[in-house]
């Protein structure tokens, strides 16, 4: 008799022939929030504030409470984030079926041209190229943009906002369109601050991504980071929000589950913030693997 | 003749520092008339309202005429010095660390005799000289008397600097340089003699215009700071903390609405999380290492300023979350200046009226430009003052206030903006 | 116009003691006031029961004024006063006893004044002296009177020529006075060099000019004249008796006092002139003090007192015995028994009960009392002629 399905999925991801890999940045004070115009309602960057630390306040335990926007750090957006789809039956965080939070991805790679052209717009023609290398986006898939904005660590590059605003990359308006009305796709992923690019404002319709996203009951990840560890196709998305009553959307922890064999090279991670270095993760595989 | 100010050396870290002594605080409550006027830079004294007698010591009644009728009035401080001494001992524990102190005896024009800290330059009795009312390191009010004309670095008097808390030397946090105030003071302190100033920015994607001048001038550190964020605010006060002499606190974060204009805390809240928690941040990290150095030599810990608003004194609803924000400030400032007063290290309110800026566009003028502000606040230093208004509508309100708070109240309330 | 007032008939002082001054105690106010009290007893013959009035000067005595004396130590009494006028407290003391025994109010009265001295009991009793001092002298460092003193003898010198020599010499002459006197705290000599080159204090005073503070009482008693001699006690009679506050308020510093005002009716009472004087006592916190009461009560004009000083000689057996047991500038003050040493001192004096050197021949004695510095002047002055009477 074969193996119980899970007990399976446990058995690869023990013995390494699944990798998990972390789409998440860490949450901290100075993780660049999304800044609108003065007049409006703003989002709250990350805040924490030490309620004690084995000391008077509280002498065995360490604890914090924090603050942030629904919308701070590596975030989910539901529909009911945009007016589009505020009137959809179970858009929100707290009401969207669960089987969303576990799905298969897509990654598109336009770190080259993002790379030359901040302001670079993912189209169709882009998509439909990338069919013919890696095949037709399954329905019901995240798709993945990869700009490698994630490697900007400075703030103020992440941000990369001028005089005449934010300039990051994200889709135009026909390619959410399509991805929507002709792939079905589950719901769009980017490593900047948004899913929509930066100057998004002078698109047709404004900010198209969360539009018609939304509008038609898909949901969003921003501020992804690692998306050059995954294969074009094969990674399965973990990204459940919180359970916020109402909630717009929220901070979580994205994972990837990964086929071993499809990893990117190693040289090539650059984790913001990551602690462990190509050799720890060579001497790590190896014990997992005996 | 006094001797100018010079850098003084560094300062050998092995000794021990010096802590802060005070001289004696006690008043009664009476003579906190006195230190109420020297706290806007005002020399008052009482007088009798029935038969104009000035009274000095202050007192219940009037030493002529009984009369109650006691009404605190500005003086000129014109007087004679009748004679003086050179104090060699005190038995207070401040004074003998300043040993020798001048001290003189003075008869006013006005009427009153007085005993006097008496300035280096004053020339020897019998002698015509000019009375000031101090804050002295206590925070109560002094009396010091003066050459009758300016002399060449009389602010540089030994006895003379103990009451007032001049940037020459010193160094400088100022908590947002980025506004136009920001930008104005960072200037107005290298002017005025500052060795280093620690320019605090935020938000380092918002380039404002001029902000990228001050990097070249070589006093100014430009550190990163936002005072909503707690652990930035640790963090710079563990690098720089045990080095700042004045802090002038000019983050602000002021928004147009009152209750009904805006739906939400939203805004609010941010208001309050800059303008009120911002300073209880900056209090909790940088305070206790200036309460330590009150007494650090010539370069010690010597004032804090907060940048404060005419506002915080009556809610002007047009801007009234803006305005609580601001009271709820003042009234924190008043703790922090309990707190720091053992220290000798003064806790200056200063309350403008409208700036000059982009948050009061549509108000009407007169509005305080940022530069005079920032002369003003330089002022308010040298002069050890620790309440100031600066400007014709901070003066109006000011005035306004003092005569019938709830009068201010139905003015602010009537007017549509 | 010079006014007469009632005579003191015969009511009488006697029974001068002394609790012998030690610089510091661990002891309370109630310890040397009891002394004295107890002496005074010894000293009289009278029992306790006998003494039906009571007046009280310490500054070390809070909580307790006169009132809780009597119940510490056991008194039960038709007459009672507390006299908190510093260095006038012996004067002033000695006029209310006087017309309570007069007038029958009280029988027999004690007057006691004495303070206990702990090292930081000067510094603690100076914060909360008076209100004007607290608000206007006490926050500019001189820690007490030296400034307000510096600035008078200063004002003069400059004013009549007085120089610190002459000052010295007041200040060598009442050592010399109190190397006699067995109580008093100073022991080595003082020569004017020294005088003159020791540590300045407030420019010009330097540390012989200012007393200095310790524990100790000093009392009398007064009786009608029938009673004293009844009980076989040499005694003195008081001829005349002045007292005055805040005398000349808008004089810009205080260069006379109030004996200025009042001498004339001092003299008139007494039937006497200042050449009458045999002895003198003067209030000594400062030697400037004592020569503004030379020149107020009448011995030579304001201003010349520089000629007086260089004329006469101060010791007991010199041309004007002045302070003869050596003032509180050598034989220490006591608190509040800084007003009674020289009252003290006098009626040992005129009653042949000089414990130190004697003046020859003294038959009429002045005790002048000063005190209370307020704010910048001393508020109180007073004095008495004393007679000797038996």
């Amino acid at each position: 008799m074969s193996e119980p399905i899970l007990s399976q999925l446990i058995g690869a991801l023990t013995g390494g022939h699944i990798r998990i890999v972390d789409l998440t940045q860490t949450l901290s004070p100075d993780f660049p929030q999304i800044v609108l115009p003065p007049e409006m309602g703003q989002a709250w960057p990350f805040r924490i504030e030490e309620a004690s630390r084995y000391d008077a306040r509280g002498p065995g335990w360490y604890w914090n409470n924090f603050s942030c926007s629904e919308h701070t750090g590596t975030h989910f957006d539901a529909p009911i984030h945009w007016i589009s789809g505020r009137h959809l039956p179970d858009n929100s965080t707290d009401t969207l079926p669960v089987k969303s939070f576990i799905a298969p991805a897509c990654v598109l790679d336009c770190s080259r041209e993002s790379a030359a052209n901040a302001d670079f717009l993912l189209t169709v023609d882009f998509i439909k190229n990338w069919e013919r290398r890696y095949g037709r986006i399954p329905t019901g898939s995240w798709v993945l943009m990869r700009t490698d904005w994630s490697k900007r660590t400075d703030p103020v590059a992440y941000q990369n906002i001028d005089e005449t605003g934010q300039h990051t990359p994200g889709p135009d308006s026909e390619a959410v369109q399509f991805l929507v009305d002709q792939r079905q796709v589950l719901g769009f992923g980017s490593e900047a601050i948004g899913t929509d690019a930066g100057q998004a404002f002078h698109l047709k319709p404004p900010y198209p991504c969360h539009y018609f996203m939304h509008g038609s009951g898909r949901l969003g990840l921003q501020c992804l980071t690692n998306l050059d560890l995954l294969p074009p196709t094969g990674a399965v998305i973990i990204a459940a929000p919180l359970k916020i009553k109402e909630g717009s959307g929220s901070p979580l922890r994205v994972l990837a589950l990964v086929p071993e064999t499809t990893m990117a090279p190693k040289s090539r991670s650059a984790k913001r913030g990551s602690a462990t270095s190509g050799k720890q993760r060579v001497e790590r595989a190896k014990k997992t693997r005996r | 003749m006094t001797r100018p100010l010079v850098r003084p050396p560094r300062k050998n870290p092995v000794l021990r520092t010096r802590l802060p002594n005070l001289p004696p605080g006690t008043r009664s409550r009476v003579a906190l008339g006195l230190t109420a006027a020297a706290a806007r830079g005002r020399f008052e004294l009482q007088v009798c309202r029935d038969c104009g007698t000035v009274q000095y010591p202050p007192r219940e009644a009037c030493r002529v005429c009984l009369s109650h009728r006691l009404d605190w009035r500005p003086q000129n401080g014109g007087g004679e010095l009748v004679s003086e001494t050179l104090l060699h001992h005190s038995n207070e524990l401040f004074y003998r660390e300043r040993m020798p102190w001048r001290l003189g005896l003075v008869k006013l024009d006005c009427g009153p005799l007085i005993v006097a800290h008496l300035h280096g330059d004053c020339a020897a009795a019998p002698s015509r000289v000019r009375v000031s009312l101090n804050l002295d390191r206590a925070g109560q009010a002094a009396l010091v008397a003066l050459p009758e004309k300016d002399t060449p670095n009389m602010a540089d008097d030994r006895q003379l600097r103990e009451m007032t808390c001049d940037p020459k030397f010193r160094k400088i946090l100022i908590t947002d340089a980025k506004t136009p105030l920001g930008q104005a003071l960072v200037e107005a302190v290298v002017a005025a003699g500052a060795d280093l100033v620690w320019a605090g920015h935020a938000e380092p994607w918002k380039k404002p215009p001029g902000f990228e001048r001050l990097a070249s001038i070589p006093q100014v550190s430009l550190v990163p700071l936002d005072l909503t964020n707690s652990r930035a605010v640790k963090d710079l006060a563990g690098e720089i903390g045990g080095r700042v002499d004045i802090l002038i606190n000019t983050a602000d974060y002021h928004r147009n609405f009152g209750i009904a204009s805006r739906d939400g805390i939203e805004t609010a809240r941010a208001e309050m999380d800059m303008n009120y928690f911002g300073m209880l941040r900056l209090a909790q990290e940088f305070a206790p290492a200036m309460r330590a150095r009150g007494a650090d030599g010539q370069s010690s810990a010597i004032a804090w300023v907060n940048v404060l608003s005419v506002f915080a004194l009556a809610n002007f609803p047009p801007h009234g979350t803006y305005s609580a924000s601001k009271a709820a400030a003042l009234s924190l400032a008043q703790c922090l200046r309990a707190e720091l007063s053992p220290a000798g290290v003064r806790v200056i309110n200063v309350f403008p009226g409208p700036i000059d800026d982009e948050w009061n566009q549509t108000l009407p003028p007169p509005k305080i430009a940022p530069a005079r502000l920032a002369a003003d606040i330089i002022a308010a230093l040298r002069g050890g003052i620790e309440d100031a208004f600066p400007g014709d509508i901070a003066q109006d309100w000011l005035a306004r206030w003092r005569d019938n708070p709830k009068a201010l109240e139905r003015e602010l309330a009537a007017q549509q903006v | 116009m010079t006014r007469t007032r009632a005579t003191y008939d015969d009511v009488v002082v006697t029974c001068p003691v002394t609790v012998p001054y030690v610089r510091y105690s661990i002891r309370g106010a109630h310890w040397f006031l009891a002394g004295a009290l107890a002496q005074l007893l010894k000293t009289s013959g009278l029992t306790k029961d006998r003494l039906d009035g009571l007046c009280v000067s310490s500054f070390t005595l809070a909580p307790d004024s006169a009132v809780g004396l009597t119940q510490h130590l056991g008194l039960t009494l038709r007459w009672l006063d507390h006299i908190p006028m510093g260095g006038a407290c012996g004067v002033v003391a000695l006029r209310r006893a006087a017309r309570a025994v007069q007038s029958g109010d009280a029988d027999a009265v004690a007057c006691i004044a004495g303070d206990t001295n702990h090292p930081n009991s000067f510094r603690l009793n100076l914060a909360t002296f008076s209100q004007f001092a607290r608000d206007a002298v006490y926050p500019y460092g001189s820690g007490g009177a030296n400034a307000s003193f510096a600035f008078l003898t200063a004002y003069y010198m400059r004013t009549y020529g007085v120089t610190r020599e002459d000052f010295g010499k007041i200040c060598v002459a009442q050592r010399a006075n109190a190397l006699e006197f067995p109580l008093a705290l100073m022991k080595k000599p003082l020569t004017l060099a020294r005088y003159l080159s020791a540590r300045l204090i407030a420019d010009p005073l330097r540390l012989y000019d200012c007393v200095m503070p310790c524990a100790g009482a000093d009392a009398f008693l007064v009786l009608r004249r029938g009673e004293a001699e009844k009980l076989g006690l040499p005694y003195a009679r008081i001829l005349a008796t002045i007292e005055r506050h805040n005398a000349y308020p808008d004089d810009p510093i205080q260069y006379r006092g109030g004996w200025a005002l009042d001498r004339d009716e001092l003299y008139a009472q007494a039937g006497a002139g200042p050449q009458d004087i045999d002895v003198l006592s003067t209030y000594d916190d400062y030697p400037v003090i004592t020569l503004m009461q030379i020149e107020d009560l009448g011995f030579c004009a304001k201003g010349e007192g520089a000629d007086f000083v260089r004329r006469e000689s101060f010791t007991a057996d010199g041309s004007f015995p002045l302070n003869t047991s050596g003032g509180q500038l050598s034989a220490g003050q006591a608190g509040a028994a800084g007003g009674f040493v020289g009252l003290v001192e006098v009626i040992r004096q005129v009653t042949g009960q000089a414990l130190g050197a004697k003046v020859p021949d003294a038959r009429l004695g002045l005790a002048s009392g000063f005190g209370m510095i307020n704010y910048d002047r001393g508020l109180c002055s007073g004095a008495v002629i004393l007679a000797a009477g038996n």
